[in-house]
């Protein structure tokens, strides 16, 4: 006899479940997550390694970074002196919760005031994968478009802030800021946004009050000093 | 393509479910798709047939409802359903919001599958639980 069962569970439950043990042992050990995903090639890696190297001067920061195949931008982030793991996903295209507990089998997350994870630049799948972040930040580059933020509706709904890069060459590449905005807006109304260049270092200081605005905000635990 | 994680996903749990309702055979599986998930409903299809191969779910069907956005409008106080997935405004005043309330979604929601015939059905206390269910939903 065929029968009709209620089930209704998260498909990605799985995911779901160990993404909420990362976030309950970030909260112990007071690290501050940010996750940063983007297309390939908007500036994740640049905009981290100018972040490693700033914020590190005043905070233990560390960062995991995920690529299809090489190791390339994790030797780019440790000249910044941070602390870098790579985390090589061969086909998978985006971050999953298991692979970044396994990466961090061993480390000893409560030395750290802020760890960073370079997704794996793709702007569909990372956005289905909580990975117990603090802070999904999702970048654009002025040299995609404007209507990117249209195009992927998902993550841009999924994320915590925006982040538009490369600003150096807004004009070179007759970027309509108005245009950016009004399609972010269309999509996640509220959605903060800040402009950053890391050839010309501007956003930046606004960059890093964020992310500690965002470290401060976070309720104190026993091992936070 | 992230539909054939998904969809290695989806297998995974509606097989662990199956086996726990001591469900013989699975016929169909029931999919909630919100139309925000990131999820293409034909890619999901596609990869589902290429992971069910040779595995215990192989041939059933998986049935995909589409689920629109609902938004909480705070100017109406009230959630409304969006026809499109964007703009992210009150279809009714027009107002701005953010508050997704549904639409993201990616939820096995039922199976359809035949009963175990005795001899390999599971322990007494799960074929209760499983008459309940029957009860409840049958
Ligand atoms: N002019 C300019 N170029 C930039 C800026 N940020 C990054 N770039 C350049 O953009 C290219 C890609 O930058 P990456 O930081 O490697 O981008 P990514 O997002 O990490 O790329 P994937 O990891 O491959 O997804 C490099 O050639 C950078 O030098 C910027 O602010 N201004
Ligand atoms: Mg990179
Ligand atoms: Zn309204």
């Amino acid at each position: 006899m065929p029968r009709i069962v209620e089930i209704r569970q998260n498909v990605l439950k799985k995911n779901d479940y160990l993404a909420r043990e990362l976030r309950e042992r970030f909260r112990e050990a007071g690290v501050y997550v940010v996750n940063l995903v983007s297309s390939p090639g908007t500036g994740k890696t640049s905009l981290l390694r100018e972040t490693l190297l700033r914020l590190g001067e005043r905070y233990r920061v560390a960062a995991l970074v995920g690529d299809l195949a090489t190791e390339n931008d994790a030797l780019r982030l440790r000249e910044s002196g941070a602390d870098v793991r790579q985390i090589t996903t061969g086909t998978v295209c985006h971050l999953e919760a298991e692979m970044i507990g396994r990466a961090l089998e061993g480390w000893n997350l409560a030395a750290l005031d802020f760890l960073f994870i370079e997704n794996v630049g793709n702007l569909v799948c990372p956005a289905s994968y909580d990975l117990g972040e603090n802070q999904r930040v999702v970048l654009f580059s002025v040299t995609e478009g404007e209507d990117k933020p249209l195009k992927y509706p998902t993550i841009v709904n999924s994320a915590d802030v925006a982040v538009l890069t490369k600003i150096d060459l807004a004009e070179a590449v007759e970027f309509q800021r108005d245009r950016f905005y009004e399609g972010l807006q269309e999509v996640r109304p509220g959605l903060p946004v800040l402009e950053v260049s890391v050839r010309t270092g501007e956003g930046l200081p606004a960059w890093l009050s964020h992310l500690e605005a965002g470290r401060r905000a976070l309720p104190e635990t026993a091992s936070s000093r | 393509m992230h539909e054939l994680s998904i969809a290695h996903s989806l297998v995974e749990l509606a097989a662990e479910e199956a086996e726990r309702l001591g469900l013989r055979r699975v016929r169909a599986l029931y999919l909630k798709l919100g139309v925000l998930s990131g999820v293409v409903k034909e890619a999901l299809q596609f990869s589902f047939d290429i992971v069910t191969e040779g595995t215990s779910l192989e041939g059933a069907d998986l049935v995909i409802e589409d689920v629109p956005v609902v938004v909480y409008c705070p100017r109406c106080q009230e959630a409304r359903t969006l026809p499109e997935p964007m703009p992210m405004r009150c279809p009714v005043c027009g107002t701005r919001t953010a508050d997704v309330r549904q639409g993201r979604e990616m939820e096995l929601y039922a199976l359809e599958g035949d009963e175990g015939d005795g001899k390999d059905a599971p322990d007494r206390r799960d074929q209760t639980e499983r008459s309940q269910k029957e009860r409840l939903f049958g």
